[in-house]
């Protein structure tokens, strides 16, 4: 990461406002180890006021289509009081921006959005102090607006710009500045359109995949045929008569680097390797339930308390009160491993150069974890930190599916074999097989409840598909909740929602079905047993736009799902119409409500996108997306195989925002794509009497055993 | 080889070999970017262009077939810094969030509308259905479509 001092340097005159501990600052002469959270708290945000009024935001947080470019120079606009367009945001640069640990788990808002509010409140108390002492008044009698002082008295105006005007202030400020009350917010909560939109809809904006550099070749990697093979035979050579054409090898890493696409993609096939697979037995995509539970648990592995850092959850004795219960219901759910999909393959344009001091690697990536990858590189290749800077242009989206740096680090092999820049941009097969999915799992729920609807005993046990949002949120004396880590035949990583979404489709699922068993209303039974006002709030607020309580027309279901996740609570109701088509039943969502409570909302237009986007995504979990493998090989690598929501899966969809102004600002990326299978799935079993146990739900039609039982 | 192209009304000699794709020719050769690499098998959209008045995947045609015929790609579609109708239609719904397939919807919305200028919904979904947005904006992207049919043009939607 770049020094205090280093990054003063860059600037001439004007305000530079840094947001950090004093600790950190007593010792900027050394470079500080970076990657530690430690760090990442120490070291806020900073921003710079220009001469000429233009603000320019640093920030180590990444554009991935989810907003923030917007959102967080909104929350600038609204504490220094200036235009929106006088702001610049900077992000994503190791070499430009704080460090950051990455941009994922709906953090952007309630981390860096309070960050930067904080930094451009001190800034804006500085720049009022300068035109205090310039005019001979007390801060207290001006205001600020529209990038300028205002002497309300007097009348006297100044421009931010003139303050500083050929001098350069740099000011370190605490993080105890006063913000502004959201419900006086002026830029800030409102529909500010997306910043770089006339970029994206010009194709003018340059993702990693579009950036050229001088003299660059376009690299493709030699794949094995499963994951975790060695390589033991390579014959590079017809490959290497190709013109413009280089071939390299090191161990089980092998490429070709090509002045076009065309040529790398026929080099690809030209040269010949030999891999040997790894140790089996493993399991398939039919057995990998079995094999999960089987392979569990390692030792002293189970988790669940602590956000699922901390042993299992235990409250009351579960196994007493199950046997007490009035009724008690035994079911297994599971989840199968499903992939991202980023209709941006991963991507990275690397580029070696040397200078007095040595090598110096500078990657183009779209990661969501710039100083991850920084450090990944540097790893792999024996660089120090700062001899590797990586950048993360706006990237073409990545759910959780671009953490790591793979692709970047095969892209500098490639470069250094070449001594060219090269880029790597993977093909859409390559995603399907290489890159890491979102966990396959088995969740087991034991449950008791007395006839008057009250929650009394709940068994949890999840394995493998992950520990996120696996406490219940329902009022229960009696619980063992439990995370089981498994051994994957997969690669497997983090995906939007991580785990939560499994284990909001479990729990949620097992409500329903508790209900059925009682002949209880779906809602009523979670309204006994929810104390959180905002989550039930939510819950009603969704069901009075859905119009819950009435019937379903004939064919159709009704059916809800909910829950609190990254500090986000929703509500999903689904209306899911189940059709005949080419002999099976299938189910088609026609409408979804989503009541959404994520704190104040900074831009509602924005929020509703993510909400909407995340709701239709979630149709793809729930009904039809699964990874099919084989020994360690993908065998549904290619869109054609695997299906994602397309126009036609998309429902009528609203969203209720419940815009809490007295409550933090929370994110929003992950959490509204919970409800959707469990609200699916309830409204598939009031139109069929199947109850669907597993995601995807209907690949194939439903096909799940049928039960007598009435739902309400 | 040598080919000539068409494209945004430039026509480009190029010595390439005939079987390339027209993607990798418009990206590689031409630096024109905006069209996209999305699954490379027809199956995405995004690297949809125009080629007379129909969409054509550019990741599975061979440039030898395309030489000869008009081609626009989203670069094309701009005149004189006032953008097409489709692409302000965009802008206005907020039709994006990532934008990666946001050209190549926007391309197929052209040819959408040009053989049927003022189409159904059930027609648009019929007619994009190929074009895949991972982010899910497609409620937006409909809306645009009609937006654009409709020939509002100023920015009128009501954002709450």
């Amino acid at each position: 990461m770049t020094t205090r001092r280093e990054f003063l340097e860059r600037f001439g005159a004007g305000l530079v406002v840094t947001l950090v501990s004093r600790d950190l600052f007593a010792a900027t002469t050394s470079h500080q180890s970076a990657g530690t959270s430690n760090q990442a708290e120490q070291v806020g945000a900073w921003l710079h006021v220009a001469a000429d009024g233009r603000v320019t935001v640093y920030t180590g947080k990444v554009e991935f289509g989810q907003g923030i470019r917007t959102s967080l120079a909104q929350e600038v606009a609204e504490e220094l009081r200036v235009p929106m367009s006088s702001i610049q945001m900077v992000m994503g640069d190791t070499e430009l921006t704080p460090f950051d640990m990455g941009t994922f788990g709906s953090l952007s808002t309630p981390q860096m959005g309070t960050k930067l509010r904080k930094v451009s409140a001190a800034a804006r108390d500085l720049l009022i102090g300068l035109a205090a002492q310039r005019w001979r008044t007390t801060p207290a009698s001006l205001t600020a607006a529209d990038g300028r002082v205002h002497d309300p008295k007097s009348g006297r105006t100044i421009a931010y710009g003139e303050l500083t005007k050929g001098r350069r202030l740099v000011e370190n400020v605490r993080d105890d500045a006063e913000l502004t009350d959201p419900t006086r917010w002026r830029v800030a909560g409102t529909s500010v359109p997306k910043v770089d939109a006339r970029e994206l809809v010009t194709g003018r904006h340059s993702y990693t995949s579009d950036i050229m550099r001088p003299g660059m070749l376009v690299g493709k990697v030699v794949r094995p045929t499963a994951y975790g093979s060695k390589l033991n035979e390579f014959d590079g050579g017809s490959a290497a008569t190709f013109r413009g054409v280089v071939v390299t090898r090191d161990g089980d890493f092998a490429g070709v680097a090509a002045p076009d696409n065309d040529t790398a993609t026929r080099a690809l096939a030209a040269v010949r390797a030999a891999w040997t697979p790894p140790n089996g037995p493993l399991p398939d995509s039919r057995d990998i339930y079995a094999y999960l539970k089987s392979t569990r648990p390692k030792e002293g592995g189970e988790r669940g308390g602590e956000g699922g850092r901390g042993g299992p959850i235990v409250k009351g004795d579960v196994d007493v009160a199950l046997a007490g219960a009035e009724k008690r219901l035994t079911r297994s759910y599971t989840v199968a491993y499903i992939a991202h999909v980023p209709l941006e393959p991963r991507a990275a344009v690397a580029e070696w150069s040397r200078d007095g001091q040595g090598d110096k690697l500078t990657v183009w990536t779209g990661t969501q974890r710039p100083f991850a990858v920084r450090d990944e590189l540097a790893e792999a290749f024996s660089l120090a930190q700062e001899r590797v800077r990586v950048i993360v242009p706006d990237t073409g989206s990545g759910y959780g599916g671009k953490h790591t740096g793979e692709c970047a680090v095969e892209a500098a092999r490639l470069a250094r074999a070449a001594r060219k820049p090269v880029k790597l941009v993977w093909t859409r097969e390559e995603e399907f097989r290489w890159a890491y999915f979102r966990p396959a799992g088995v969740i087991d729920v034991d449950a008791g409840v007395h006839n008057d609807g009250t929650l009394v005993a709940w068994a949890f046990d999840n394995y493998n598909s992950g520990p996120a949002a696996i406490a219940p949120w329902y009022e229960i004396p009696n619980q063992r909740v439990t995370y089981h880590p498994s051994d994957t035949p997969l690669r497997q990583g983090s995906y939007r929602g991580l785990a939560a979404t499994a284990n909001h489709f479990a729990r949620e699922t097992h409500i329903n079905e508790l209900a059925a068993v009682l002949t209880m209303d779906t809602l009523a039974f979670r309204l006994r047993n929810i104390q959180d006002s905002r989550l039930r709030d939510v819950f009603t607020a969704a069901a009075e736009r859905f119009g819950w309580g009435k019937k379903a027309p004939t064919g159709h279901g009704y059916g809800m799902g909910g829950g609190f996740e990254k500090g986000g609570y929703f509500a999903t109701f689904a209306e899911v119409a189940v059709e005949p088509r080419d002999g099976v039943r299938e189910p088609r969502v026609v409408r979804a409500v989503t009541a959404f409570d994520n704190g104040p909302t900074i831009n509602p237009d924005g929020l509703r996108n993510q909400i909407v986007g995340a709701m239709i995504q979630g149709i793809g979990g729930a009904l039809f997306e699964a990874i099919d493998f084989d020994h360690g090989a993908v065998r549904n690598a290619h869109l054609a195989e695997y299906r994602v929501p397309r126009f036609s899966d998309v429902p009528k969809i609203e969203v209720v925002l419940m815009n809490r102004k007295d409550k933090p600002a929370m994110g929003a990326g992950e959490a509204p794509i919970m409800g959707m299978a469990p609200a699916i799935g309830a409204a598939i079993y009031e139109a069929t009497g199947i109850r669907p146990r597993s995601m995807p739900m209907a690949r194939a039609g439903l096909q799940m055993e049928v039960e007598a039982q009435p739902s309400r | 080889m040598r080919i000539e192209l068409d494209v945004n009304g430039h026509r480009h000699h190029l010595d390439i070999e005939p079987s390339r794709t027209l993607l990798s020719v418009l990206r590689d050769e031409l630096a024109l970017t905006g069209t996209k690499y999305g699954c490379g098998e027809g199956q995405c959209g995004a690297c949809t262009v125009l080629l007379g008045e129909h969409a054509l995947r550019a990741c599975s045609t061979p440039v030898s077939a395309a030489a000869g015929h008009p081609i626009i790609t989203i670069e094309g579609l701009e005149h004189g810094g006032r953008l097409h109708p489709v692409q302000q239609a965009f802008l206005d719904e907020g039709a994006m969030q990532c934008g990666y397939c946001t050209p190549g919807m926007i391309m197929a919305t052209v040819s959408l509308l040009r053989a049927n200028p003022s189409p159904t919904e059930q027609q648009i979904i019929a007619g994009m259905q190929g074009n895949v947005c991972r982010c899910g904006t497609y409620p937006r992207i409909v809306a645009a479509v009609q937006r654009a049919a409709s020939g509002r043009t100023a920015s009128t939607k009501a954002r709450q």
